[in-house]
């Protein structure tokens, strides 16, 4: 893992995290696209966009965040296609990236594209979005590639352990991506309200948590999600404080 | 409270007073990774299970999935990982696919190019026929066909049948998974240079592009690493400048369209390869001098993964790698390419004495175009190229792609031949203006090493943010240029000189 120290680049425009989208001013939900690298979250963007973003099988393509119109019985969705990474930690400009959209921009959904031959490490991204926004739909991706090497996943009782709906997809074959949009179109639309089920940290960690984002309340005034805001003051991020006072400040 | 001016200062107070809780003696933010990478692990394992009639042991009991799973997983691609990542046969590895890619990219290109030449320049007298007959002005002549459309069509012919082999091939290589496998092998390479690991990413994407490689080097986050691997990734050849180098190579030193064909491939084989590899080590011996003198400091520390082989999509690599890759660059070389051309016309044909009028045709001497390149010759002799090759390059600052076709833009219409009938007789031109086997290396080794394109300094300026760095993206990898091609040239005098 990187150091953190190295993160905020002196000298180096920042890779700007929420450059106006013309797409997403348009007043259309706007749904975030996350994964760790190489689970083919851009092939996923591609195919609900129709654009032909660049795919590789190469860890570290999405650079940059890119914004697409996704089109589906008759409703327009802005889908905003993450960097991909392994958590949300604040670990590297893409973690950054990741987080700030998710925490600031406050999509209406976020798609986590998981990739079901290693489940354990994608799933961990997963509790991290949803620490965030309860508003997650996982898609369960690649489990062509799964069933080859003798997994199968039962996507119902990841649905139920998670506390939101996964929808199992083989994006690369456009397997699942219909009932993909239909899951983030009930999730938009409020007919489906994911609880996510939360780790729960040590006795400590929940009480100060708890105080601390009292003390928040007034400040945040609900648009950010105070519990997490707390955990991250906790746990000594060096860059929370700077991301919240430049989206402060930017209006 | 909300005030954002007091907002930040109220947060670190928080902060401050948060700080320093451990948990069972651990870290408070072990602990939180800690607990939510085990959460993570624990749906996971409850939630997978071994499939029916999976590959070994199906009725093998619930509870190790993970474990079978990693079992099953040293078959086939976990071998082909061990074999294309150890020390010494991955490096071997690396070579032997890359050389297969070039060999192919040499013998296939072949043909096509001669027949695409054949038929561009056939076109191009049609087109001189039916100016003629509408008696069409001689310089409106000179300057549609002769200068915009003659360049238009070397551009086609020298670039295009090269790039519809090397890309789908290097496509196919992407999508296998095999570049960070590439990148996995010079990772150690550089951190001994003092680099980022990752920089072995941004160099391997700079063959693409050397534009998108500066971009991607947005992946590396300490910014003395991230400059480092900007400036020197002009140093791999880009697409643009792939097929100049083929096209060299395979006339001077695959003895192109002379028998004995094969071992004329092989060796130009060779040729690019070594070029490549000259390309990987100026990097590495640039970086380490960067991170030596003005870019110190101790490498970071990555992950880096390596995704799993997948078989490649052919439908998928055609489209990509001809409509996203090679019409891409094309486009972009013609767009350039005509009007260059046309410059390069007028430049040839406006003599200095007499600007006002534009001549049918110079009578030699003192055109723009022969001043300029008389008054870079003296350089470009000590480079072991000449004035044309120089201002081919000048003037290809645009795009790389055109300065091959610039430079025989520049020899056709200064009058030294007057038809050109195909790629077949490029050597022909070549030769009649001097060329030898080292004029060619030096202008490999010239096109390899020397200031990246517009595109790709206007890219680095936007990443970098600062005109210093970029002046410097320009300057040194031109002084390195220089400084090889004037060894070189002056290194094959000396030999001639000793051995007569």
């Amino acid at each position: 893992m990187l150091d953190a120290s190295t993160i905020a680049s002196p000298g180096m425009p920042p890779v700007k995290p929420l450059q106006a989208s013309r797409l997403a001013l348009s007043g259309r939900p706007v749904v975030a696209l996350a994964g760790n690298p190489n689970t083919g979250k851009s092939t996923v963007f591609n195919a609900l966009t129709g654009l032909r973003q660049h795919t590789g099988n190469w860890p570290g393509k999405t650079v940059a965040r890119h914004d697409g119109l996704c089109v589906s019985a008759g409703r327009e969705l802005v889908l905003v296609d993450l960097p991909g990474t392994y958590s949300l930690l604040a670990n590297s400009a893409e973690e950054v990236i990741a987080r700030d959209f998710i925490c600031f921009a406050r999509p209406d959904a976020t798609i986590v594209v998981v990739d079901a031959t290693c489940l354990r490490r994608n799933l961990n991204l997963v509790l991290q979005v949803a620490e965030i926004t309860p508003r997650v739909v996982v898609c369960l991706n690649l489990i062509d590639e799964a069933r080859r090497k003798g997994i199968e996943i039962d996507a119902p009782a990841l649905a139920r352990d998670l506390g939101v709906p996964v929808v199992p997809a083989v994006a690369r074959d456009g397997l699942g991506l219909d009932q993909l949009v239909a899951t983030v179109l009930a999730v938009v639309d409020g007919q489906v309200v994911p609880q996510p089920v939360l780790p729960r940290y040590a006795h400590d960690v929940e009480t100060r948590a708890a105080r601390i984002a009292a003390a928040l309340e007034p400040m945040l005034d609900g648009r950010l999600n105070r519990r997490w805001v707390a955990l991250r003051l906790i746990e000594g991020d060096p860059t929370i404080i700077q991301s919240i006072a430049e989206q402060r400040i930017d209006g | 409270m909300a005030d954002p001016k007091t907002m930040p200062a109220y947060l670190v107070r928080l902060q401050a007073d948060a700080s320093g809780l451990t948990i069972d003696g651990q870290d408070v933010r072990d602990h939180m990774v800690g607990t939510l990478y085990r959460r993570a692990e624990q749906i996971a394992d409850a939630c997978s299970h071994a499939a029916a009639g999976a590959a070994s042991g199906a009725t093998a009991p619930a509870p190790a999935p993970a474990a079978s799973s990693r079992l099953r997983r040293k078959s086939w691609d976990s071998r082909l990982d061990d074999l294309l990542t150890a020390p010494l046969w991955g490096l071997l590895a690396m070579l032997g696919v890359l050389g297969v890619l070039f060999w192919l990219t040499l013998v296939g290109a072949n043909y096509p190019s001669r027949l695409l030449g054949r038929l561009l320049f056939g076109l191009g007298d049609a087109l001189s026929a039916l100016f003629r007959a509408a008696h069409a002005p001689d310089w409106l002549h000179g300057l549609l066909v002769l200068g915009m459309y003659r360049s238009l069509a070397w551009v086609v012919a020298v670039m295009l049948p090269p790039m519809a082999i090397f890309f789908p091939l290097f496509t196919l290589l992407e999508d296998f998974g095999y570049l960070p496998r590439v990148a996995f092998n010079l990772d150690s390479l550089f951190r001994r240079a003092g680099a980022h690991g990752k920089q072995s990413l941004t160099m391997s994407m700079g063959f693409g592009c050397n534009a998108a490689g500066v971009i991607a080097c947005r992946v590396i986050d300490s910014p003395r690493e991230r400059l480092i691997a900007i400036v020197t990734n002009t140093f791999v050849p880009c697409n643009g400048r792939f097929p100049t180098l083929i096209a060299l190579a395979s006339i001077f030193f695959g003895g192109m369209g002379v028998a004995g064909a094969t071992r004329g491939a092989i060796a130009a084989t060779a040729v690019v390869l070594a070029l490549v590899l000259a390309g990987i080590a100026v990097t590495l011996l640039v970086s380490r001098l960067l991170a030596g003198t003005v870019l110190r400091g101790i490498p970071s520390v990555f992950v880096l993964e390596l995704p799993p082989y997948r078989l490649p999509q052919p439908g998928r690599i055609l489209v990509r790698s001809i409509f996203d890759r090679t019409l891409f660059v094309l486009t972009r070389a013609a767009m350039i390419a005509a009007p260059a051309g046309a410059l390069v016309w007028i430049m040839a044909n406006v003599s200095i004495s007499n600007t006002a009028g534009i001549p049918g045709g110079a009578v030699g001497g003192d055109t723009i175009l022969s001043v300029v390149a008389s008054l870079l010759a003296p350089l470009g002799r000590f480079l072991g190229m000449d004035g044309y090759v120089l201002t081919g390059f000048l003037l290809g600052l645009p795009a790389n792609e055109i300065v091959l076709p610039i430079t025989l833009m520049g020899y056709t219409s200064a009058g030294t031949l007057t038809e050109v009938e195909g790629l077949a007789s490029l050597r022909g031109v070549l030769v009649a203006n001097g060329w030898t086997s080292l004029t060619a290396l030096c202008v490999m080794l010239f096109s390899l090493l020397h200031f990246p394109c517009g595109t790709t300094l206007l890219t680095i300026y936007r990443e970098t943010g600062s005109r210093k760095w970029t002046a410097l993206a320009a300057l040194l990898p031109t002084a390195v240029a220089v400084t090889v091609c004037a060894l070189v040239a002056g290194g094959a005098r000396l030999i001639v000189a000793a051995f007569p």
